[in-house]
C-alpha cells in the first residue's frame, strides 16, 4: 500500500498569504461560473423581452430603446466571454507549468502565493509593462495586426462554443461549422506574423503551422460528421440535446465509429492548436519561437493567451460531440421545462440546475484539457514527415471509414434500437475495465519507483 | 503609336458600351423610380448601421485589393471583402452560405494565396504584365457591368422569404440529395478529377532505369 505524504500548505508559510491564495482559488472558479450564468439573460431573447415588458414598463416590438437594450446585452455577453477565456487562460497557464514541473521531477512557479497560484497574474503584469518592440525591417502594420487575428479566431469559436442548458451566446443552426469556420481566422494571423516579422525562424514556423493546420482541418470535419449524422444537426445545443446525461447515452459509446472519431477528433485538435507531440511550428530547438520569435510585451502575451485559452476550447468541443456535454443524469428536457416554472422568469430551481449542467460540462472538459496537458509533457515531438504520414494515411481514411460505418449503423439503430443499447452498455463496461487495469498499473508502477512512499509536499 | 485597327476596335467597343448601358438604364428608370422592391424609408436602426458597415468592409477590401501596391495588403483586402460577403449573407439570412463562404474561401483559398505570396520573394515591386489594358478600357467594362449589376438587382422577380432565423442548412440539405441529386454528384465527380490531376501534376517523375 503506497503512502502519500502530503503537507499543505508548507510549514511556516504566512497565514495571510494562504488565506488570500486560497481566496482566490475559490473566488475565481466561482466568479469564472457566475460570469457564465450571467450570460443566460443577456443572450436570451424571450428573457431580455420580458425584461423589457415587466421591468422597463414597455412593448418590445414598438418601443425605440428595444434595440440598444439588445445592443447592450450583446457588449455585456462579449465582454463575458472574452474575461472568461482570458482568465481561464490565465489559470491553464499556472496548471501547465505546475504539472510540466512534477513530470520533469523540478518545482516550478511556487513564489507568488501559496504553490505559486498567482504566478499568472504577475506574468500577465509584467508582460504588460514590457517594451513592445516592432523589428525594424518588419513591416511593422502586419506585425502589429497579426495577434488580433489570432485573438479574433479564439473568440469567435466562443460565441457558439455552449457551457450549459442556456448557456451559449448564440445556439447557431450551422454551430459546429461556424466553429470549423472561423479557426481559419487563426491560420491567417499565423500566416501574417511569420511573414511581417522578416525573420527566417518566423517565416518557417508560419509555414509549419499553416502546412499543419490546413492537414488536419480534414480529419477533423471527417470525425465532427460522425456525431452530426447521429444528431441530424450541426447546432452545437442541438447536438447535446441528442445525447443524455448518462455515460451510455453520449455518442462516445452508442457506437463504435464514433469512439474512433473522437481519437481522430482530439488528435486533429492537438495539431490544430500546435501542442506537443504537434509543436513543430514553434520547435525551440529549430526555430527559436516559431511564427512568434519576434514578438514581445504585449502582443506576445497574446499568443499565449490563445494558446491556453484554446485548451479549454479543446477539451469544449470533444466534449459537447461525443461526451454528453451539460447533460445531467436523470434530468431530461421535460425536468427542465417543468423546474423552469411558466412565468416570464425562470424559477429558482432552474437557476440552480443552470450551475448543476455547467459544472458537469466544466468538468468533461477539465478532464480532457489535463489529457491534453499530459501528453504534451510525455510525447517527444514528431516529425514532419511522420505528422504529414499520420494526418494523410492514417486519420483521414479513418475517417471516411467511420463516416460510412457511421451510416450503416444509423439504419441499423433506427431498426433495431436494442443494437445500440446493447452496444453503448458493452463499450461503456470496457472502458471502465480499461481504467481500472489502468489505475492498479499505475498505483503498481508509483510503489515501485517510490518504495512504497509518494511525496507530494512541494505543492 | 495607334494602328488603325486597334482604332477600330476602341471604336467598336465603346459604341458597344455606351448602346448596352443606354438599353440597360431605360429598362431600369421604370424600376427605379418605382424605388424598387422595399421601400428604403423608414428609422434608422442598430442594424442599418451594422449593414452598412458590412458593406463598407467590402467595398473597402475590393478597392485596397485593387489598388494596393504590396500584394500582401491585396490579399488582406480580399479577407474583408470576403468578410463583408459573408456579412450580407448573414443579413439575408442565409446562415450555411455565411458559413460556408468563411469556410471556403477565406479558411481555404485566401490561406492558400497567402501561402503562396509567402514563397515568393520581391513582393513590392508590381510589373504590370497587361499594358494594353488600362484606365480606360477598365472603365468602359465597368460601366457594363454596374448597369448590369443594377438590372439585376431591380427588374429580377427576387424569391423574398420572411426575414428572420430561419434555418436554412435542412432545405439545402433535401435539394441537394433529393432535386438536385445528378447535378450534386456530377459537381463531387469533378473535384474528384480535380484532385488527381493535381497528384499527377505535383508528383515526380520515377524513371525505369
Amino acid at each position: 500500500m503506497a503512502q502519500f505524504s502530503f503537507a499543505f500548505p508548507k510549514p511556516g508559510t504566512k497565514k495571510l498569504l494562504v488565506g488570500a491564495t486560497l481566496g482566490a482559488a475559490l473566488a475565481i472558479p466561482a466568479l469564472l461560473a457566475g460570469l457564465l450564468v450571467f450570460l443566460v439573460p443577456m443572450v436570451n431573447k424571450p428573457l431580455l423581452d420580458a425584461f423589457i415588458r415587466e421591468k422597463l414598463g414597455h412593448v418590445p416590438a414598438t418601443w425605440v430603446g428595444t434595440q440598444w437594450v439588445y445592443a447592450a446585452a450583446l457588449f455585456l455577453a462579449g465582454i463575458a466571454m472574452f474575461t472568461f477565456a482570458a482568465i481561464t487562460g490565465g489559470i491553464f497557464s499556472w496548471y501547465e507549468r505546475r504539472v510540466a514541473a512534477r513530470i520533469q521531477s523540478r518545482i516550478g512557479p511556487n513564489r507568488v502565493g501559496v504553490a505559486g497560484f498567482l504566478q499568472w497574474i504577475a506574468d500577465a503584469v509584467k508582460l504588460l509593462f514590457k517594451e513592445d518592440l516592432v523589428p525594424g525591417e518588419a513591416d511593422a502594420m502586419l506585425f502589429r495586426a497579426a495577434p488580433y487575428f489570432v485573438v479574433a479566431g479564439m473568440t469567435l469559436v466562443l460565441v457558439a462554443l455552449p457551457a450549459g442548458q442556456a448557456i451559449v451566446v448564440a445556439d447557431l443552426d450551422v454551430g459546429i461549422f461556424y466553429i470549423l469556420a472561423v479557426t481559419s481566422f487563426i491560420v491567417v494571423g499565423i500566416l501574417l506574423s511569420g511573414w511581417s516579422s522578416n525573420s527566417k525562424w518566423s517565416l518557417f514556423g508560419a509555414i509549419r503551422a499553416t502546412a499543419q493546420v490546413v492537414s488536419y482541418e480534414v480529419p477533423a470535419g471527417l470525425a465532427i460528421l460522425v456525431p452530426v449524422l447521429m444528431a441530424g444537426t450541426l447546432s452545437t445545443q442541438g447536438l447535446i440535446r441528442a445525447q443524455g446525461g448518462w455515460p451510455w447515452e453520449w455518442f462516445f459509446f452508442r457506437n463504435p465509429a464514433a469512439a474512433v472519431a473522437f481519437f481522430i477528433l482530439f488528435i486533429s485538435q492537438l495539431a490544430e492548436g500546435n501542442r506537443t507531440p504537434f509543436d513543430l511550428a514553434e520547435a525551440e530547438s529549430e526555430l527559436v519561437a516559431g511564427y512568434f520569435s519576434e514578438y514581445s510585451g504585449f502582443r506576445f502575451a497574446l499568443y499565449f493567451l490563445v494558446e491556453w485559452a484554446n485548451l479549454w476550447i479543446i477539451g469544449a468541443v470533444a466534449t459537447t460531440l461525443f461526451l454528453g456535454g451539460w447533460q445531467i443524469p436523470g434530468v431530461s428536457a421535460q425536468t427542465w421545462a417543468s423546474v423552469r416554472g411558466a412565468g416570464s422568469f425562470p424559477a429558482f430551481g432552474w437557476w440552480a440546475l443552470q450551475f448543476v449542467s455547467l459544472g458537469i460540462f466544466a468538468v468533461k472538459t477539465l478532464f480532457l484539457v489535463n489529457v491534453v496537458i499530459w501528453i504534451r509533457w510525455t510525447l517527444p515531438r514528431i516529425r514532419i514527415d511522420q505528422m504529414m504520414n499520420l494526418c494523410w494515411k492514417y486519420l483521414v481514411p479513418a475517417g471516411f471509414a467511420a463516416m460510412l460505418f457511421t451510416l450503416v449503423w444509423q439504419m441499423v439503430a433506427t431498426w433495431a434500437p436494442i443494437v445500440e443499447k446493447i452496444t453503448a452498455l458493452v463499450v461503456f463496461a470496457a472502458t471502465v475495465w480499461v481504467t481500472w487495469r489502468f489505475l492498479q498499473q499505475t498505483r503498481k508502477n508509483v510503489s515501485l519507483i517510490a518504495h512504497e512512499r509518494v511525496d507530494l509536499s512541494n505543492w | 503609336m495607334r494602328t488603325p485597327k486597334k482604332l477600330l476596335a476602341w471604336t467598336v467597343g465603346s459604341a458597344a458600351v455606351i448602346g448596352v448601358v443606354g438599353i440597360l438604364s431605360a429598362r431600369l428608370s421604370p424600376a427605379m423610380a418605382a424605388g424598387g422592391a422595399r421601400p428604403l424609408a423608414g428609422p434608422f436602426t442598430i442594424a442599418d448601421a451594422i449593414f452598412w458597415g458590412v458593406a463598407a468592409l467590402t467595398v473597402g477590401g475590393a478597392a485596397a485589393v485593387a489598388l494596393s501596391r504590396n500584394i500582401v495588403y491585396s490579399a488582406l483586402g480580399l479577407l474583408a471583402a470576403l468578410l463583408g460577403v459573408a456579412g450580407l449573407y448573414v443579413f439575408l439570412s442565409a446562415d450555411f452560405v455565411a458559413v460556408a463562404q468563411v469556410m471556403i474561401y477565406i479558411g481555404g483559398v485566401l490561406i492558400l494565396v497567402l501561402f503562396a505570396i509567402m514563397l515568393t520573394n520581391r513582393i513590392g515591386e508590381v510589373n504590370i504584365s497587361n499594358a494594353s489594358m488600362g484606365w480606360a478600357s477598365g472603365g468602359l467594362l465597368s460601366a457594363v457591368m454596374l448597369a448590369l449589376v443594377l438590372v439585376v438587382a431591380f427588374e429580377v422577380p427576387w424569391n423574398v422569404r420572411p426575414s428572420g432565423g430561419n434555418p436554412t442548412t435542412a432545405p439545402i440539405g433535401h435539394a441537394l440529395l433529393q432535386q438536385w441529386l445528378l447535378p450534386f454528384e456530377l459537381a463531387s465527380l469533378i473535384l474528384l478529377c480535380t484532385l488527381i490531376g493535381a497528384i499527377i501534376i505535383a508528383r515526380k517523375e520515377i524513371r525505369a532505369e
